[in-house]
């Protein structure tokens, strides 16, 4: 157990590098764009005056690495300072509440989409080749292959102008609990019908990788039966990869969703996120970036350590 | 007082007349909206959802710059004047207003008794606070090039006097500008960040990007006007889902109607779609600095390769009129109507390129929807007609992103948007004029310099007429852009909202000014 | 009333599809012989459903101009057309006939997504592979270099970098084939780390194989079935990537017909029920369905399985 704990205190350390290096990368970026915040917040009405002079205020003339470094020392005590363009509005005050917004969204999708891949998955490995297999197999892949805001579209023509759920997701202040869930059922829905198939999948395909294995065999020979077999043999032994595809997932649920967030009206931090990328505001652009990295690095440190814990030969590798 | 905008233009009314069908069709008026239109009733909630608004909006006007912004601005804002529905120029905070002989000084006679939703009553110092908040070496405001010819602003009394460098008789039609709100000053400066007015809603909470919430200003002072309790607006970017919005009942009132499926709108019950035809224009500018747009007879060329009734039926669903190759809308009180329109002709485009000494001509168009719904398509279309002509278009799609500071004025071929001024100087000077800060074609031409500087302070009506029509013709002949269409607003309301019979043309909403204007059915 | 319709024509599509399925298994199985002929016939109707499509896209995209009744971007007609004899499936927007961007659509589209795909997979599994087996700092350098890359959101990460490269079409292949590889490394690598502790390949190492050998002979075997389902997934990942960047701005230069930016042109129409924009999602369905049949196929004759 030890072996793991000092595991995570690495990774967590590894992850503070990421983190550092992902600011440096998105700060670069954003600084290679074409174009600054003067020029972004004028557009069509800049004028190479106003430009300047907005670049002054804002200490934008100042060159690249002293504003990096202007800001990663503010970062370090968690002072993210504050937006370019909601001037002196502190960069934490905009983002906590789309956070909150985003994080509900994605447990929302995932309370559903989880569950009933791992179903999908383990019954389409039990019964494969079935008509079973192929329907729900068919039905995941043609899902998948709809664009996002093409199965928004789709579930709003039906259940919304059927008048059964609202076509926008957005929350009245005084909302509780159950008004959410059923105000951001259609992006909920959405986002299900997007990211199960790819862990259903996965599912399926990690089991029955594993059928052929001798002890599999085994297990079969002395008669066990086959649901047997697959939950209490096949799936433990596929739980590395299986988990690793709902991490990615659970981490597209919170960091990739800026689609849907815009079909549903939903005022989460994907939109902020572009929003801030199109304006140059780079104080909130930095800190979006940060939370999604931040939340992608813990959910692979989780699927990592449970991945080492299943299977123990990891765990005394080197 | 002595108004020089007294003549009164062309009304809306008139350009339908003139319009063409399809362009005709576009305004609905069913005789049922008229009856509902005949009483402007008080209460209720109007929820306005926008195709324009994100998260970097803010309450800062030298910030402004999308319908959004500008909507919310005129719904908890007043000028110091209004523009009318028919396009005249209307008393807001400055009560009446007078002209030196020639123009160059102007003095406006502020409202007295008028409050801020703060209490506060506004008094001249404020006028003139919020008129400095973009003057000056370090106003980062976009509004900058339009107040920079004022030299000097005094206070006299209740009278604000303005000193300009030069006559301008138009000047207060620069006063209604959407960047320009009186706004409550201590010690001669503005708060930008506060939402302090003293228009008809104050504002109850705003959410960049989410929502803004307005209530009724008890204490308004125009008598008939803002008449809701409520002001709940919205940005919705997707055209799809605004749609939707206002087909499940969740907003009363959509603007920017998507084009491409406005038909099938139109046939949704409780639904009425409103299209007013106003200055706005699209161009494709050409860089005249630049070979081979230096030759005006490449520049005719192109004019005569656009299919625009093409353009109009297509990129625009019939939501339009063609334009002439001069920026001066219908609605304009100078619009030349004597001018021949200019039609697809690949012969006559053919005939330019011989006189440029070309055979065939190869040019790279930028475009992207940042330009103008559908400039793409617009570009793509243009593409095909100029084929014909043995001018090969490339059409280059740029990134939404960045569209104005990385492709407008710099790439030598662009797609450009503008929301058109309401009178034709301002239009004039703003992209035409030489050394104008957007003059995108970076055209320079000497006698309409001449003419736009003796027809800005000439104050005979016969004599200014003859001046613009000048210089609409010396735009369409020598200029560098092609404009091929003039776009309607074109905006979208159940059946819970009534309007007044004329709708403000000079910007989307009923001129911004829709939450005052309109009301409950 | 409706649904019944509706249950009607899904049954005579099944029977169709089967039946075309049929047909198809038995023509393959004629015109081939040996080992392939054995495979070929034994295949299950599913997998030579996918098969056949793939073919009829394959066959539709190389004669593309032979196929389509006009140029790809012609106006022919005036906007939103019916169907109609001349037009088979109307026409776009601007006036464009629909069927003949669907057909050249296949053509951009599939070589798009194929080259994009590919790419990721060379670049994804061999450094996946190698970091995994050779282990030490040179894992640690990738893993560590990957986690970086997908620590930005892809979509995010590939407006920003499509705005400062541009968008031309080699541009979104390789933006996209290099944040997709990502993905792929990171699946490799697990699995291959699953492989690469097996007694069966510590036994190679110790008899003092080389990495090459051990990493074709003992590893990739043994890996090969979940990457293949990767790819059958990935595949249809980047129609869908583009189709995302279209709706954000970005994606292919008009007036190139691909279906990604088909669906977004025409998304809007699905919400009065106008079903002109299922025409191109249906075909990334279809293939995206059919390529994961065979993939199954491939799959489950891998595993060794035999029942």
């Amino acid at each position: 157990m030890t072996l793991v704990l000092r595991m995570i205190a690495q990774r967590l350390a590894l992850g503070l590098l990421t983190l550092f290096v992902v600011s440096l990368i998105i700060f670069g970026a954003t600084e290679l764009l074409p174009g600054d915040f003067a020029e972004a917040v004028l557009g069509q009405a800049a004028t190479p005056e106003t430009v300047a002079a907005i670049r002054r205020e804002l200490g934008l003339d100042q060159p690249f690495y002293i504003r990096y470094v202007d800001w990663l020392w503010g970062a370090v005590q968690f002072d993210f300072g504050s937006s370019l363009a909601q001037r002196g509005r502190p960069v934490a005050d905009m983002i906590l509440g789309r956070l909150g917004n985003t994080l509900f969204l994605a447990l929302y999708a995932a309370a559903m989409a989880v569950p009933l891949a791992l179903m999908l998955g383990i019954l389409a490995a039990l019964w494969r080749n079935s008509l079973f297999d192929r329907v729900t197999n068919s039905s995941a892949l043609s899902a998948i292959s709809f664009p996002e805001f093409f199965v928004a579209y789709i579930l709003i023509y039906i259940l919304a102008q059927g008048g059964w759920f609202p076509s926008m997701a957005r929350m009245p202040a005084s909302a509780d609990l159950g008004e959410k869930l059923y105000r951001s059922f259609l992006p909920a829905l959405t986002l299900t019908l997007v990211v199960t198939a790819h862990m259903m999948r996965m599912t399926r395909a990690a089991i029955i990788n594993l059928l052929s294995s001798p002890y599999i065999e085994m297990a079969r020979l002395k008669g066990m039966r086959p649901s047997r077999v697959i939950v209490h043999h096949a799936l433990p032994n596929a739980i590395a990869p299986i988990v690793n595809v709902v991490a990615i997932n659970l981490a597209y649920l919170i960091t990739g969703v800026v689609v849907v967030e815009v079909v549903f009206v939903y005022p989460g931090l994907g939109q902020l996120m572009v929003d801030s990328v199109s304006r140059r505001d780079i104080p909130v652009v930095q800190a979006v970036a940060l939370i999604f990295a931040a939340a992608y690095v813990l959910l692979n440190l989780t699927a990592d350590v449970i991945s080492t814990l299943s299977n123990p030969r990891l765990m005394y590798r080197k | 007082m002595k108004n020089p905008i007294l003549p009164r233009g062309i009304t809306r009314r008139g350009v339908l007349k003139g319009a063409t069908a399809l362009g005709a069709a576009g305004l609905i008026l069913p005789a049922s909206y008229r009856k509902a239109a005949a009483e402007p009733r008080r209460g209720g909630v109007m929820r306005i959802a926008m195709g324009h608004g994100n998260t970097s909006d803010n309450l800062d006007p030298a910030t402004w710059d999308n319908a959004y912004v500008q909507v919310m601005a005129s719904t908890i804002h007043n000028y110091l004047t209004e523009i009318d529905t028919d396009g005249t120029l209307a008393p807001e905070i400055a009560e009446s207003w007078e002209a030196s002989a020639d123009a160059a000084t102007w003095t406006f006679r502020i409202r007295e008794g008028v409050t801020f939703h703060s209490g506060r009553t506004v008094t001249p110092e404020d006028v003139v606070a919020s008129i400095n908040h973009h003057r000056g070496e370090d106003s980062g405001s976009a509004a900058k090039p339009i107040v920079d010819p004022i030299t000097d602003i005094q206070i006299d009394g209740q009278y604000v006097i303005f000193t300009l460098e030069a006559g301008n008789a138009d000047f207060p039609f620069i006063m209604s500008d959407y960047h320009l709100p009186i706004m409550p000053s201590t010690d001669g400066r503005i708060d930008p960040r506060s939402a302090d007015g003293c228009g008809g809603y104050v504002m109850q909470s705003f959410e960049p990007g989410v929502e803004a919430h307005m209530t009724r200003n008890p204490d308004y002072w125009k008598p008939n006007r803002a008449h809701v309790d409520e002001v709940i607006m919205l940005p919705i970017i997707d055209a799809a889902a605004r749609q939707n919005a206002l087909i499940t009942g969740e907003v009363d009132v959509i603007d920017r109607v998507d084009l491409n499926t406005v038909h099938l709108l139109e046939r949704s019950p409780n639904i009425r779609v409103i299209s007013v035809p106003g200055t706005q224009h699209y161009t494709f500018v050409m860089d005249s600095r630049v070979e081979p747009f230096t030759d005006n007879n490449v520049r005719l060329a192109l004019k005569y390769a656009v299919n625009r009734q093409q353009l109009v039926d297509t990129v625009l669903s019939g939501y339009g009129v063609v334009g002439n190759d001069h920026p001066i809308g219908r609605s304009n009180r100078y619009f030349a109507d004597e001018l021949e329109q200019r039609e697809l002709d690949p012969e006559r485009a053919r005939y330019h390129l011989q006189q440029a000494g070309l055979d065939s001509l190869d040019v790279s168009l930028s475009a992207s929807d940042a330009a103008f719904g559908g400039a793409v398509d617009a570009a793509v279309l243009f593409s095909e007609t100029a084929a014909q002509a043995g001018i090969n278009i490339n059409v280059v799609r740029e990134p939404s992103d960045g569209y104005w500071s990385n492709v407008w004025m710099v790439k030598p071929f662009t797609a450009v948007y503008w929301g058109g001024r309401p009178t034709e100087d301002w239009m004039f000077s703003t992209a035409y004029a030489t050394g104008a800060a957007w003059n995108d074609g970076f055209w320079d031409h000497e006698r309409f310099n001449q003419l736009l500087s003796e027809a800005r302070s000439e104050l005979d009506e016969d004599r200014r007429r003859e001046m613009y029509v000048d210089m609409q013709s010396i735009v369409r002949d020598e200029g560098s852009t092609v404009i091929p269409m003039f776009a309607n607003y074109v905006m979208a309301v159940s059946d819970t909202i009534a309007t007044p019979d004329d709708i403000g043309a000079n910007w989307t909403m009923d001129g911004f000014r829709a939450p005052e204007r309109w009301w409950m059915a | 009333m409706g649904f019944l319709v509706f249950l009607f024509w899904a049954c005579v599509t099944l029977a169709a599809a089967i039946a075309l399925a049929w047909g198809f298994r038995k023509l393959a199985a004629a015109v081939t012989k040996g080992e392939m002929h054995r495979a070929l016939r034994d295949a299950p109707l599913t997998a030579s459903f996918g098969m056949m499509v793939i073919a009829i896209y394959l066959i539709v995209a190389i004669l593309a101009p032979v196929i389509a009744p006009y140029p790809e971007r012609m106006i022919v007609s005036t906007q939103f057309q019916p169907w109609t004899a001349e037009h088979w499936l109307g026409t776009d927007a601007l006036g464009r006939d629909m069927f003949s961007r669907m057909v050249y659509g296949t053509r951009n589209t599939v070589g798009i997504a194929f080259a994009t795909t590919a790419l990721a997979f060379l670049i994804g599994s061999v450094l996946g592979l190698l970091a995994a087996t050779v282990g030490g700092w040179l894992d640690q350098g990738l893993s560590r270099l990957v986690d970086v890359f997908m620590a930005i959101p892809s979509l995010i990460f590939a407006l920003l970098l499509l705005t400062i490269f541009g968008t031309s079409i080699l541009t979104l292949i390789l933006v996209i084939a290099v944040i997709d590889s990502t993905r792929v490394f990171r699946l490799s690598r697990a699995v291959t780390e699953g492989v690469v502790v097996m007694d069966y390949v510590e036994a190679a190492r110790l008899r003092g194989e080389g990495l090459v050998y051990l990493i074709t002979r003992e590893i990739l075997p043994n890996v090969t079935a979940p990457l293949v389902a990767e790819f059958g997934l990935r595949f249809c990942f980047v129609f869908l990537a583009i189709s995302a960047l279209s709706f954000l701005g970005l994606g292919i230069q008009p007036p190139t017909a691909d279906w990604g930016s088909m669906v977004r042109e025409n998304a809007t129409l699905i919400t009065f029920g106008d079903i002109t924009p299922l025409l191109p999602a249906g075909a990334i369905a279809l293939l995206t369905v059919a390529v994961n049949f065979v993939v199954d196929w491939q799959l489950y004759r891998a595993s060794g399985l035999k029942e």
